[in-house]
């Protein structure tokens, strides 16, 4: 009994201490460097940051799909469901791939191979993971493009990717990952390709979905809008580590790291000063730092308009001023 | 790429090609209704030697036996020859660049150093090394030629993996749990058949020319078999007396080849789109 309630508090997905490199002959790029969070059943999370942030790097590392050499999962534990899944065989992997964890890509346009039909491709799916015959696996095909709100499903199936546009060949990359009622979707920038109106389409999709099938949605983007939109708890990553982690409704009006303040500041508001152009929009001064060669001390701190020289001596650790806001700021107290 | 009727017919070289390739793929099929005589039994040594005329449209050879029957029956050992081994050579070659390029690290170190050292030792030297220990005749070529030709498959096959495994479907595929044969050879290889077509083709064409440079060595075909090479063999010592011997057996060689290669290039234009854009 206390076994099951233990079981039952744990959160489904826990990344604990993770850290990942790169080994290039331009030295050791450390591109997730010590991060942790955890996401519970049903829970959308969103990982913001700008590119090079590690937030890719983090999700591929829980797939491990990252290419090894020159990837490397330095240290960490990645639990899933109890599983450590850095322990297991790929095997086992592979059984977890697209069955209990799927993922989705940013490139929709590339991401179907070229060569089979919608249908073919979605039946495979189901054979592979779920022992289904052809006839049965192409039906439930048919009933996931029905799903995600593909008109005639049953004629789109046998059409090939390249009669499909973008936004159509995305619902059909969530069908797939959805197909074998996944615990964890994890969503690599999965509007960044699209158009702005096929993005809403998109979001809402992925929201209604999460309704129905109610999977835990780990949300990557670079996009504050969609962040806003989807998820109920955000990280905010820079360079490699997490800076913030807070409730949705904290980043947004009371964030407390400098760096999730500036980028707060550089996106245009409708009906602000900067949108009719009497006020320049703000910026964030400078580049995201090579991971090979990372500022000592807080890594923001060449950016930051707060930096002090206390910021260079020594990591800054991960502080927790609010229950369930952290924060990885020496001054964040103060500012 | 676009396999319309106005883009081939654009293609003259595939036009040629497939003509003359089909022409002597007919003579293979049909040499029995198409041959005027036996290739074998119809010698007569009181038409030794005939020069073309009516009766013996390419003329006789020594043994007084027909050359256009004996050419016609002979584009059978060397189709039959050309398919077969280079079918066997793509198979080991395919596999084995599938391999090397899906896998990398020491299985690729592995299968590189050995097609190196396969291309490094001149083709007709190795394929002769190999008759010489297992004696002539026609099963021994096709084993012969059959495993020691692959190298080319084996790293074009590679190179295409190579840039195919980082396309961003075979990574949803290895996100969607597929395991690595299932990808190596349901994602990729569909994906990278058209270049391994094109050189496929071209290598029959090699597998021909192999096949008749070994029969002219006397370690190919044995006759009485009728066999291009073997027949430019028996018409060494007379090329100034009696040169039709050799000229239709030689042409039938030059004739295929060209056509297999013209069929090569063809279809290389046809499935690359750039070129196919282009005009």
């Amino acid at each position: 009994m206390t076994e099951l309630s233990n079981r039952t508090k744990r959160p489904l997905l826990e990344v604990d201490h993770l850290h990942t490199s790169f080994h290039t002959f331009d030295g050791v790029v450390k591109a997730v460097n010590d991060v942790s969070f955890a996401m519970n059943t049903r829970e959308t999370l969103g990982i913001v940051g700008e590119s090079g942030s590690g937030k890719s790097v983090t999700a591929l590392s829980i797939m491990r799909l990252l290419k090894s050499p020159p990837a490397r999962i330095e240290k960490g534990r990645i639990l899933f469901d109890s599983i450590d899944l850095l322990e297991i065989s790929m095997s086992r992997m592979r059984d977890i791939r697209g069955n209990r964890i799927s993922m989705i890509f940013q490139e929709p346009m590339t991401s179907l191979n070229p060569l089979f039909s919608v249908g073919n491709q979605m039946s495979e799916m189901f054979v592979r993971h779920q022992g289904l015959t052809r006839r049965e696996a192409w039906n439930r095909s048919v009933e996931m493009l029905e799903k995600v709100q593909i008109p005639s499903p049953g004629k789109r199936a046998r059409e090939f990717p390249h009669h499909m546009s973008g936004g159509m060949r995305q619902r059909v990359m969530i069908a797939m990952a959805l197909a074998c009622d996944p615990e964890i979707l994890i969503a690599d920038e999965p509007t960044t390709a699209l158009d702005v109106t096929i993005q809403a389409q998109v979001v809402d999709l992925m929201m209604k979905l999460r309704k129905d099938y109610g999977a835990a949605i780990l949300m990557i983007t670079h996009d504050l809008g969609v962040i806003a939109e989807i998820a109920r708890r955000v990280i905010v990553m820079y360079a490699g580590q997490v800076v913030e982690e807070a409730d949705v409704i904290s980043i947004f009006e009371e964030p407390r790291h400098p760096y999730t303040r500036s980028l707060l500041k550089s996106i245009p508001k409708l009906g602000d000063a900067s949108t009719h152009g009497r006020k320049r929009l703000q910026e964030i001064k400078g580049i995201v730092p090579s991971l090979a060669d990372l500022p000592a001390g807080c890594h923001f701190y060449p950016r930051c308009p707060h930096a002090d020289p206390i910021c260079r001596q020594g990591e800054i650790a991960l502080e927790e001023p609010a229950v369930g806001h952290r924060v990885r700021c020496i001054r964040h107290a103060g500012l | 790429m676009s396999f319309s009727w106005k883009n081939i017919k654009r293609r003259t070289n595939l036009l040629i090609g497939s003509a003359l390739v089909m022409f002597v793929a007919g003579m293979a099929v049909f040499a029995p209704l198409l041959a005027p005589y036996h290739p074998t039994e119809d010698a007569n040594i009181l038409y030794s030697e005939e020069p073309p005329c009516e009766q013996f449209w390419f003329g006789t050879d020594i043994q007084g036996r027909d050359i256009l029957s004996r050419v016609i029956y002979g584009s059978r050992i060397s189709l039959s020859v050309g398919l077969f081994t280079q079918f066997m050579n793509s198979v080991i070659g395919i596999f084995m660049g599938l391999m090397a390029g899906y896998f990398g690290k020491w299985i690729d170190d592995l299968i590189m150093s050995i097609t190196n050292i396969l291309l490094s030792i001149p083709t007709l030297v190795f394929a002769l090394a190999v008759m010489a220990l297992m004696g002539p005749g026609l099963i021994n070529v096709f084993i012969a030629l059959g495993v020691t030709n692959w190298s080319y498959t084996c790293r074009l096959t590679r190179s295409q993996v190579l840039s195919a495994k980082r396309l961003n479907y075979v990574m949803a595929a290895r996100a969607l749990g597929y395991g690595k044969f299932r990808i190596m050879f349901n994602q990729i290889l569909p994906n990278i058949m058209g270049p391994i077509l094109v050189i496929s083709t071209l290598g029959v064409a090699g597998a021909i020319l192999l096949e008749a440079a070994l029969s002219f060595l006397g370690l190919g075909v044995q006759p009485p078999t009728p066999s291009w090479g073997g027949m430019l063999a028996g018409a060494r010592e007379k090329l100034f007396t009696a040169p039709w011997i050799s000229i239709y057996p030689g042409m039938a060689i030059f004739l295929t080849v060209l056509g297999l290669n013209l069929f090569g290039d063809g279809l290389r234009d046809l499935l690359d789109p750039h070129i196919t854009q282009q005009k």
